[in-house]
């Protein structure tokens, strides 16, 4: 009996010593922890059970009989975050360089059937070369069962990507169904056909870091939603967005002990906004100062920053931010920053998270640049999205609601919940100096006229109180106690009861 | 006749303060401002205000007209000028008083006797006040240099009259410097000012600004309220005064205020005045300059004496005699100020400027054996602008002994939350914590001695390291326990935050086991130190109040990935804590060192780019101008740091930049 129980340690010793001591070394000296070594630090301490650690592929060709280790590259099974169940994959690059074979796709699909029907996120740790070439089209079926689970995962349980080495080919399109995608700065890397092809087939000469790394993705692509400096700091952030996360579509967005006054009052915010119209300030002060104890964790905070997405907790409960931010462009409307939040707000709405946004837009990006690049199409992905939000929306004009982009930042006529205005507010078709030139065309050259027709439509359009007349602002609110009737606006909202009609699904514009 | 309404020709905090003892006297405020000033603290905190012109004070607080106009149009029947800006103008005196309006000041007389360094060193000595020894005539060799110098006594300072920044300056010792120093230093006049001529003085040496605080009425009483060490200064700008001087004994101050007195009587001085010296290693003393106004620092000397200088000066102007005597105002303990100055230390006290999102300062109070007091002019949420002086607060500690107003100060520049704007806050911390000044052995060349580099922060040593950390191990803990009470948990099968941990900050790991009881948590280290650790603190609360080990420490608690971002006692330190596991794979992690950015002109500061020197192609040697920026009235000149080729301009004049936006590459 005692020599059978050695042996389970003795394997498990092994399974657990992946690749050997010699590729474990060389994984640390380029700044990479193992796979275990992130679940590890994924998880709860002591929580993790590993499943399919006997796992071993089933190849013959090339000598792969030879070699048939343990987990085949791939340390899958779940945990707990705080308390809260959690599947988890993780890539082994010390076993096969972590390439994806039948039975490693295998293990992944089982902990996220398991997780779907569980109802808990999966949390995928990618750090592979890619196909197991040895294996062939049977790895292409593998990524191929992988994918269709993102797919129906998505919307039913939280999936969370951290890119930790090499994703590159078939492989990215995994993380890329998934919810959010973090990666790792300076040791991660994404794309569909590497530099070698790209030189081939292009002759553009790039490095792996600028075709795909992170700063590439987090900036320029909107592929990832966020950069780590390293893979601690990476899985500490990734608990933390967890914590904001429903476990699936099934439940509330969890609730934690807070610290703070729902009825804090900020005086300071009765200044927030500048004096002269054209002068920027920073959304992030208000977003600060309305959340539970300052806390925002920003989603894609690199990429499109003319608008701010993430979550905060109010009264301890998870909640999501979509707000111009008029330090950067204005706070304008564009393609980027009309995909970026129409994707948060479409994730919030299927997590049943509520949704607060804060305007200060100035309209849309005009130029051929944005017309010829689809405008159109992608600003109703944001109108879109709010327009199909059932969740409870709660909405604070803070200054310019100008023209289009007034109606798509989840305005009264998109079923807005509460739509709150600053006394500094102003809702009009356009600002006061291009409304008066189209208006009074004719008196363009005379500067007294245009300056006295200016001060009348300021007098009548650059107030909230047109718009709270007709009933499309709810409330005008003091700025400084925002706090206090946002949270009381969205707690009068946990009832909350709105549906759609029944269709197969939607035809959002792609 | 007590006044009935004053105006104060003022803004800022000095304003403010004026306007908190003409309330407590009954009598009605008028504030005034200027644009940029439409939302100041002073404005809010008048019964009226007027506004008298643009941002820029020469077209606002310093037009004695749009003053007088704002004087005549509230009715007030007394102005008070502060400090600056108008308050050594006997112009402006002259225009009140032909108006019939009280100035709370001086006489336009004393002003004016006073604000000529030349006259007022001239009435000095008449009035028997000690003044540099120096012969001011011309010298014809070096032979009568070295007579000169003897007469003096060494060291004596061998100065070209016409100099400035040092040239043509030299010191001597002994007779041989002195010959060599008398033909160098007028060989260098000559050929830098075309102007050879040379005058001699005693050097002070171990030079400290010490100044003497008078009050006198118009009835012929002149007292004085002991004085002010303003040793500490950064380019002849205050940065932390005291009263008393921890160098003073009986007799110099005695002989100090007597002096200071008999000027005062001389030139038929009435208000607040006061007289600053030099005093060297020895104590002499030297007559450097009367200021005919109230002091910035005043809040020092009111708190050791109990005396309200601007109530003070609201009396003697209103012909009311002094209601004290000289042997009624002694030193009550020790009063210590800190001048909280929107400049970063980090970028070599470059003004900033923006929003104050935080302001927060400590709680005021007095109590028997401690008090508060913040002077200050702004609010949070407030603008500072580029128009004015950065000076935004005087925060002042008070306390029986010197080193218990040192460790309350301490205490208050922790409690004291600013964010927004870079300021001074981690350096005056530092001055606190100094061991020359803790002695109170400082110059007035102490802080060009001590940071001669400028300043990059302070690094903590232990103990005081220990006790971040301590505080940080019990505050993670609590943190770790809310994280783990969320909602949604597997029920029986909840997370159990563990009791062993490894603080990590300023390049040191302790390993620490944490203990809590109901009233704190007992940390001990591996070596068997064992701290107490209590507080009140909530996780996300900004700041925390603890006694560890028995004594207080305060916190300035930020966010950082698995830790917390620490400030406190001038130190900036991103404290991580995890478990022993977590650590060792953190210690694998690679350290990445900061991206260069030497190929880049940085925006050092918030401001306008007014001039470009160069243009893309432009070869620059090191030293040179590159361009010039404009923030709160300064222009700074950025200069090359190295020889370099210009390969790309990003900013235009015109620009408006914000802190560390590139404005050029270098290929």
């Amino acid at each position: 009996m005692n020599g059978i129980l050695q042996e389970l340690e003795a394997r498990r010793g092994a399974a657990r010593a992946g690749g050997g001591a010699a590729r474990v070394a060389a994984q640390h000296a380029k700044g990479k922890l193992t796979a275990r070594e992130r679940v590890e630090l994924l998880l709860d301490e002591g929580s993790f059970e590993e499943f399919d650690m006997f796992v071993a592929h089933r190849c013959t060709d090339f000598g792969m009989g030879d070699s048939r280790p343990a987990g085949d590259g791939v340390v899958t099974g779940w945990g707990t975050v705080n308390g809260r169940m959690v599947y988890v994959f993780s890539q082994d690059f010390t076993v096969f360089g972590g390439s994806l074979s039948e039975t490693h796709a295998q293990k992944i699909c089982k902990i996220m059937d398991m997780a779907m029907q569980n109802g808990a996120p999966v949390v995928g740790i990618n750090d592979s070369g890619g196909a197991r070439i040895q294996e062939g089209v049977a790895s292409l079926a593998g990524y191929a069962e992988v994918f269709q689970r993102n797919v129906l995962a998505s919307g039913v349980v939280p999936q969370i990507s951290l890119i930790m080495g090499p994703c590159a080919g078939g492989a990215v399109y995994s993380p890329a169904m998934t919810d959010f995608i973090f990666m790792v700065k300076d040791s991660s890397y994404m794309f569909v056909t590497g530099p070698d092809v790209v030189k081939t087939v292009t002759n553009e000469v790039v490095s792996a870091e600028d075709l795909g790394g992170a700063s590439t993705h987090t900036r320029k692509s909107s592929v990832a939603d966020g950069a780590f400096e390293n893979d601690v700091e990476a899985l500490a952030e990734a608990r933390r967005l967890i914590d904001f996360l429903p476990s699936s579509n099934r439940e509330k967005p969890p609730v934690r002990p807070f610290f703070d006054d729902i009825t804090r009052i900020e005086p300071s915010l009765d200044t927030l906004i500048p004096a002269n119209a054209n002068t920027p300030y920073d959304m992030r002060e208000l977003i600060a100062k309305i959340a539970d104890e300052g806390d925002f964790f920003e989603i894609q905070s690199e990429f499109a920053r003319n608008i701010l997405t993430g979550f905060i907790r109010l009264e301890g409960s998870t909640v999501g931010v979509v707000a111009n931010q008029p330090l950067v462009l204005a706070g304008v409307l564009d393609i980027d920053s009309s995909r970026k939040a129409a994707r948060f707000v479409r994730f919030c709405d299927a997590f049943e998270i509520p949704i607060l946004t804060l305007v200060d837009v100035p309209g849309f990006m005009p130029g051929t640049a944005q017309e010829h690049g689809g405008v159109i199409k992608h600003g109703a992905k944001l109108l879109f999205a709010y327009g199909e939000a059932t969740v409870p929306k709660v909405t604070v004009i803070t200054r310019k609601a100008y023209g289009g982009a007034y109606d798509v930042m989840s305005s009264k006529h998109l079923r807005g919940d509460f739509n709150y205005a600053w006394p500094t507010a102003e809702i009009a078709v356009m600002g006061s100096k291009g409304a008066v030139e189209i208006l009074y065309r004719g008196e363009a050259g005379d500067a007294e006229k245009v300056a006295a027709r200016t001060r009348d439509y300021e007098a009548r359009f650059a107030n909230p109180f047109v718009a709270a007349e007709r009933g499309f602002i709810d409330e005008v609110i003091m700025p400084r106690s925002t706090r206090a009737r946002v949270c009381r606006a969205f707690a009068s909202l946990r009832g909350k009861r709105l549906s759609n009609p029944w269709k197969k699904h939607d035809n959002i514009p792609l | 006749m007590m006044f009935k309404k004053i105006l104060i020709a003022n803004r800022g905090e000095i304003a403010c303060r004026v306007i908190t003892t003409a309330r407590r006297m009954g009598i009605a405020t008028v504030a005034i401002y200027s644009d940029a000033d439409r939302e100041a603290l002073h404005v809010r905190m008048a019964d009226e205000s007027v506004h008298i012109g643009p941002a820029p004070a020469n077209q606002s607080y310093i037009v004695i007209d749009k003053v007088m106009q704002a004087v005549r149009a509230t009715g007030a029947d007394a102005v008070h000028p502060g400090y600056g800006f108008l308050s050594e103008n006997s112009r402006f005196a002259e225009a009140l008083k032909a108006e019939g309006v009280a100035f709370i000041g001086p006489p336009v007389g004393a002003i004016e006797a006073m604000g000529d360094k030349i006259t007022s060193k001239k009435l000095a000595q008449a009035a028997g006040v000690s003044t540099v020894p120096g012969y001011m005539g011309l010298i014809g060799d070096a032979e009568e240099a070295v007579t000169i110098s003897r007469g003096i006594g060494y060291p004596v300072m061998i100065k070209a009259s016409a100099g400035g920044g040092g040239k043509g300056m030299r010191i001597a010792w002994n007779d041989t410097e002195a010959r060599e120093g008398f033909q160098s230093s007028k060989n260098e006049a000559a050929s830098s000012f075309g102007d050879d001529r040379i005058f001699i003085e005693k050097f002070v040496t171990q030079p400290r600004h010490i100044e003497i605080q008078v009050l006198a009425d118009s009835h012929g009483n002149t007292l004085y309220l002991h004085e002010r060490e303003c040793s500490i200064q950064r380019r002849n700008q205050k940065v932390v005064e005291e009263a008393p001087s921890p160098f003073l004994d009986p007799a110099t101050r005695r002989a100090m205020g007597e002096q200071a007195c008999a000027l005062a009587a001389a030139v038929g001085y009435t208000s607040a005045g006061t007289v600053e010296f030099i005093v060297d290693g020895a104590r002499n003393f030297y007559f450097l300059e009367m200021n005919t106004r109230l002091q910035v620092e005043h809040p020092v000397t009111e708190l050791i004496t109990g005396i309200d200088l601007v109530e003070q000066m609201i009396r003697v102007a209103a012909g009311e005699a002094l209601a004290f005597t000289q042997a009624d105002l002694r030193i009550n303990g020790w009063a210590i100020e800190s001048r909280l100055y929107a400049e970063d230390p980090y970028r070599g006290f470059l003004p900033s400027i923006g929003r104050l999102s935080r302001y927060r300062p400590p709680v005021q109070e007095a109590a028997p054996d401690r008090a508060v007091r913040n002077d200050t002019g702004v609010y949070e949420g407030g603008e500072i602008s580029m128009y004015y002086d950065p000076m935004i607060a005087k925060l002042c500690t008070w306390a029986p002994t010197r080193d218990a107003a040192i460790e309350e100060m301490r205490i208050a520049l922790d409690t004291f939350e600013v964010e927004g704007i870079g300021h001074n806050l981690p350096f005056l911390s530092a001055v606190m914590e100094h061991p020359v000044f803790v002695a109170g052995e400082m110059t007035t060349a102490f802080i060009a001695e001590e940071w001669p580099d400028g300043f990059d922060g302070v690094r903590l040593a232990d103990p005081a390291l220990r006790r971040v950390a301590a505080a940080c191990a019990a505050m993670h803990r609590v943190a770790e326990i809310r994280r783990a009470r969320i909602s949604g948990r597997m029920d029986n099968h909840e997370r159990v935050v563990g009791t062993d941990w490894v603080v990590t900050l300023q390049d040191t790991s302790w390993p620490v086991t944490v203990r809590a009881d109901r009233g704190g948590a007992d940390v001990r280290f591996d070596d068997g130190l064992c701290l107490r650790v209590e507080s009140d603190w909530t996780p996300g609360a900004s700041l925390a109040r603890l006694m560890v080990g028995e004594a207080p420490l305060v916190l300035k608690v930020g966010k950082a990935v698995s830790g917390f971002r620490i400030r406190t006692r001038g130190a900036d330190l991103k404290v991580q804590v995890r478990t022993p596991r977590q650590a060792a794979l953190a210690a694998l992690m690679p350290v990445k060192l900061p991206p260069d950015t030497s190929k880049f002109l940085l925006c050092p500061m918030p401001g306008l780019i007014v001039r470009l020197d160069v243009a893309e192609g432009d070869e620059v040697q090191e030293g040179q101008a590159l361009c010039t920026v404009e923030a709160m009235k300064m222009e700074n000149i950025l200069r090359a740091e190295r020889k370099g080729v210009v390969a790309r301009i990003s900013a235009q004049v015109g620009d408006n930049l914000a802190v560390d936006a590139v404005i050029m590459e270098f290929a």
